[in-house]
């Protein structure tokens, strides 16, 4: 569990901000005041920073790039230094970044607890949750990018939609009108659901997909998840023939299963540990055995 | 939001030292698929302007070899060229294997054996191939 600590207040700058955002013809007195402002906030930076001296503290290397604000178009790193606490996230120190230094740091955020998806970022060259990621277990400093093939909307959020196409795509919904045996619910045997367990805990956060180099070239390539999507559903015994042939249909196709050349760099990231090659492996087979048939 | 940064492909190829495994494999797989072919072509044009059917005379294949054998380079580059060789064959197989679906969560323990076994043969060849060259 992360255990961001409430510090400090909001200095009322920030709070004239805040209103003068919703007001776009405030936007040049905004901006006036900003430029007046970027004195005292350096300043107060230099305090925030020497108050640390003697604190243990981590450098947050973090990539900056806003498009709508004129001087911050080009993509840029900030360095933000921040005081270290036993159990600190990335994604607490983020936090304590935007809370001491810049609240116009942008990244997404939710669960804290690795069950949203909201905060895959890219640190230190790899694919990983902010919040389920230590400090500890980082080299100094700690390089923060936002995800890798992903168009960047603001600092560290990206375009996520994309990938949601390609979740989509597969129909992850489960489909079966057939009730056994005149039963009232669909039965699943212990078995069938240890078979699927690892497949349906994915949180939709897009490291697989930002880490395979064949969606990064072939966009159109379902991706990791979505392929593990569609394993979750089409290896449950309860989903229907027919659900299941159509859906075969769609990872048979040239841009489903095939594309894949095992490079493990998914599985490699996966935040839930999920075996993602192994899975799209076992479907490749599966579309083979559905295709091959001479009997 | 309309408008967003593309941080584009030069980004991506500057990305090889953050590489694991199972994509070094992929990236040399690639490689030594792609020199063999290579190897392939090259192999057939020199020995099919070399056959005496090509000619006539048959010591053009005697001469045109043993003249490329004297060469130092060549020496290396046959080398060079078992090292591909082998290492495609052994990477192949652990492709194979997981293919199969055999062994998954081994899979970068498989890529290091393949590179070391590849080393492993490569060294013990050296003495066959440049015996007498140097
Ligand atoms: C026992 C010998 C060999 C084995 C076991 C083997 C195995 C394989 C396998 C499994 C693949 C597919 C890789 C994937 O799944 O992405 C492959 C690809 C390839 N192989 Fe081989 N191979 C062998 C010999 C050769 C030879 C002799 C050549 C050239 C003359 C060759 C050229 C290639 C090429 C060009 C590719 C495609 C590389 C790519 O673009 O992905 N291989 N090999
Ligand atoms: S499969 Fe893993 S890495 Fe991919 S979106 Fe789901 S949780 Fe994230
Ligand atoms: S904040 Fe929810 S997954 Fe990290």
């Amino acid at each position: 569990m992360s255990t961001q600590i409430q510090e400090g207040e909001q200095t009322e700058d920030e709070q004239a901000e805040e209103q003068g955002e919703s007001v776009p013809a405030n936007q040049q007195r905004r901006m006036q005041e900003k430029r007046e402002r970027a004195d005292s906030e350096e300043r107060q930076r230099e305090e925030a920073e020497s108050s640390l001296d003697d604190e243990d503290t981590r450098t947050l290397k973090v990539f900056r790039y806003d498009p709508e604000v004129e001087g911050k178009k080009d993509p840029r790193f900030d360095e933000f230094v921040v005081p270290y606490r036993k159990g600190m996230t990335v994604l607490d120190a983020l936090m304590w970044a935007r809370d001491h230094y810049d609240s116009s740091l942008t990244f997404r955020h939710s669960c804290r607890q690795a069950i949203c998806g909201s905060d895959a970022l890219f640190v230190n060259g790899r694919q990983r949750l902010g919040c389920k990621t230590q400090l500890s277990d980082l080299q100094n400093p700690v390089r923060i990018e936002p995800l890798p093939h992903q168009e960047v909307v603001k600092d560290l959020v990206v375009d996520m939609q994309h990938f949601y196409d390609q979740m989509d795509a597969v129909e992850p919904y489960f489909n079966d009108d057939d009730v056994p045996d005149g039963l009232e619910e669909q039965r699943q045997t212990r078995e069938n659901r240890e078979k699927i367990k690892m497949s349906t805990r994915c949180i939709w956060c897009g490291a697989c997909m930002s880490s395979c180099n064949i969606a990064a070239g072939q966009n159109e390539y379902l991706g990791p998840a979505a392929i593990n999507k569609a394993y979750r559903f089409a290896m449950d015994e309860r989903e229907g023939e027919a659900m299941k042939q159509e859906r075969l249909e769609i990872l048979e196709q040239e841009n489903g299963v095939w594309r894949c050349q095992t490079q493990f760099s998914c599985t490699e990231v996966c935040p839930k540990d999920i075996p993602l090659t192994d899975h799209i492996q076992e479907l490749k087979r599966e579309a083979v055995k559905n295709n091959l048939k001479f009997w | 939001m309309s408008q967003s940064y593309d941080r584009g492909l030069v980004e991506d190829f500057g990305r090889w030292r953050d590489f694991s495994a199972g994509m070094w494999a992929w990236v040399f797989h690639k490689f030594t698929g792609w020199v063999l072919i290579g190897y392939l072509f090259t192999h057939i044009a020199v020995l099919s302007t070399a056959i005496p059917a090509a000619g006539g005379d048959p010591s053009i294949y005697t001469g045109t070899l043993q003249g490329l054998e004297e060469l130092l380079v060549v020496r290396f580059l046959e080398v060079g060229l078992l090292a591909v060789a082998v290492f495609h064959i052994l990477n192949g197989i652990r492709l194979l294997f997981v293919d199969l679906g055999v062994g998954l969560t081994a899979q970068d323990k498989s890529f290091y054996a393949s590179l070391v076994l590849t080393g492993a043969i490569v060294i013990a060849s050296v003495p066959t191939f440049l015996a007498g060259a140097i």
